[in-house]
């Protein structure tokens, strides 16, 4: 077999959106037109992408066209953090300048030191692990930030009233906000392999390759989503306070999150 | 001391203050006071430049305080916040947040103007009983030696002893050369510790006047 899926199987395998679709109407949770479209959603875009990638990884293909890829996916993943979190000022702008950071020092790292050969069929999907597993921290850090900042706003001034620069005054605040950021990837990075079998590893063994082999790639992928969301949302974090407070070290007024907004 | 002239403070449509004019002397204590709503707090963060005038001047000894870096502005001019603001850690942690050489002398030193003692250094600063960590709060604006000091209604949520340990620690500090500018919509806590009044309606001055001696205030030790 391989590891390879015939349309019959995929077909197949639909039958467990079917019984998630079947759950939620038996505990009637409202869910089941959601994880038909949700599952109906996901095969079209993956269709897309699987084609556009064969067309990507055609041998010839310029590897040009791969950076460009690489660079929508940046684009695109920075309007995602920005319509996540619409609460957080200019976090587009930020993600964008993150994923950018993050892809230069990863990839240079990964490709540069020679870990992996630099070709289109490397750089494309290691860019978007890279990306995608760093889009939750992202989210995560600047919502915590803009959450500490705004809840604890006298404790801030407090500190800028005693002189402090505002930079230092957010010490604490960006602390905390990376530490609960760091913290899941952190803790997935622990229980790989005791507690989970990571989807890279999984794919590889399932299309054949060697299980040893697989856990190496594993492990540089897990390195490289450790290091990429350490960069990003350290970026997105001293980026902030830039945003956040004024040059002369005044807090501005932070909006509360949507869903939020209308309590007390 | 500060001058305000024509000051407006404008936030979401709402005028905070309204063509604010008035000059603060240098010396004593000078109570702000005025309904809720009148402008009190802006005007006195105004003063350290925790809030920026939408139009019209502030000086501080004369000079513009939007040309005044406002770190060194900020260490001049201490504040003291309606609600007590104790940074995690021990007192002598939160004493070392406003100046990280102060030895240990020192910090008993400024415990001892606001009536605590060295003991209390080690203590948790964040479990601290309201009066406690708002006692905490002021040493911890003294111990940056300011020349000015600005307390928004410092007193509101403690009850009546832990009020007259603060405003007798202030009184002192007035009497030995510090300025203080004390929000107040005591009448009876004016009377007890102020040395003038400016009253406050509307966002605009209705004028700065003495506060005659009252035997039956209580007024504090001078």
């Amino acid at each position: 077999m391989n590891g390879q899926v015939s349309w019959v199987g995929l077909v197949t395998s639909l039958a467990l959106v079917a019984f998630a679709a079947a759950i939620s109407l038996w505990q009637r949770l409202g869910l089941e037109r959601q994880v038909l479209w949700s599952a109906a959603r996901a095969l079209i875009q993956l269709l897309i992408v699987g084609v556009v990638l064969a067309w990507l990884l055609q041998p010839g293909r310029s590897l040009w066209w791969s950076w460009a890829w690489t660079a929508g996916m940046i684009l695109y993943a920075g309007d995602v953090a920005r319509r996540r979190a619409p609460e957080v000022p200019r976090l587009g702008i930020l993600a964008v300048a993150a994923f950018a950071s993050a892809a230069v020092i990863t990839l240079g790292v990964v490709f540069g030191l020679g870990v992996f050969p630099l070709q289109s069929r490397t750089l494309v999907p290691i860019a978007g692990m890279m990306i995608g597993n760093s889009m939750t921290a992202v989210v995560l850090v600047a919502r915590r930030l803009v959450d500490e900042l705004r809840d604890k706003r006298d404790e801030v001034e407090a500190r800028l009233a005693l002189g402090q620069p505002s930079r230092q005054a957010a010490t604490p605040y960006v602390k905390t906000a990376l530490r609960s950021a760091l913290s899941p990837q952190i803790e997935t990075t622990k229980a790989t392999g005791l507690v989970f079998l990571p989807g890279a590893m999984t794919g590889l063994i399932l299309a054949g390759v060697p299980p040893l082999q697989a856990v190496l790639v594993q492990a540089v992928v897990m390195f490289l989503v450790l290091g990429s969301t350490a960069t990003t949302t350290v970026v997105v974090a001293l980026g902030l306070i830039r945003h956040i407070f004024t040059p002369d070290h005044r807090l501005r007024q932070l909006p509360r999150r949507p869903e939020l907004a209308g309590r007390a | 001391m500060f001058e305000f002239v024509d000051v407006v403070v404008e936030r979401d449509r709402v005028r905070a203050l309204d063509g604010f004019t008035a000059a603060v002397p240098g010396h004593g204590v000078t109570a702000v006071f005025g309904p809720s709503g009148s402008g009190k707090s802006t005007l006195l963060r105004l003063c350290n430049r925790l809030e920026v005038p939408t139009s019209g001047r502030v000086s501080f000894r004369g000079a513009d305080v939007a040309g005044l870096d406002p770190l060194r502005l900020r260490r001049q001019v201490g504040m003291c916040f309606q609600r007590p603001t104790p940074f995690p850690g021990t007192v002598a942690d939160n004493l070392r947040v406003a100046d990280p050489e102060a030895g240990e002398a020192q910090m008993q030193d400024v415990l001892a103007r606001v009536a605590l003692t060295g003991s209390w250094l080690d203590r948790d600063a964040t479990a601290l009983s309201g009066g406690e960590a708002q006692r905490m709060c002021l040493a911890r604006t003294l111990i940056a030696r300011p020349e000015v000091l600005l307390l928004d209604e410092p007193t509101s949520s403690e009850d009546a002893a832990a009020a007259r340990v603060i405003e007798q620690a202030v009184r002192e500090l007035a009497d030995t050369g510090l300025c203080a500018l004390w929000v107040s919509h005591d009448a009876a806590q004016v009377a007890r510790i102020a040395d003038r009044v400016l009253r406050i309606e509307h966002g605009r001055c209705l004028g700065i006047e003495p506060v005659p001696a009252d035997p039956d205030a209580g007024q504090v030790a001078r």
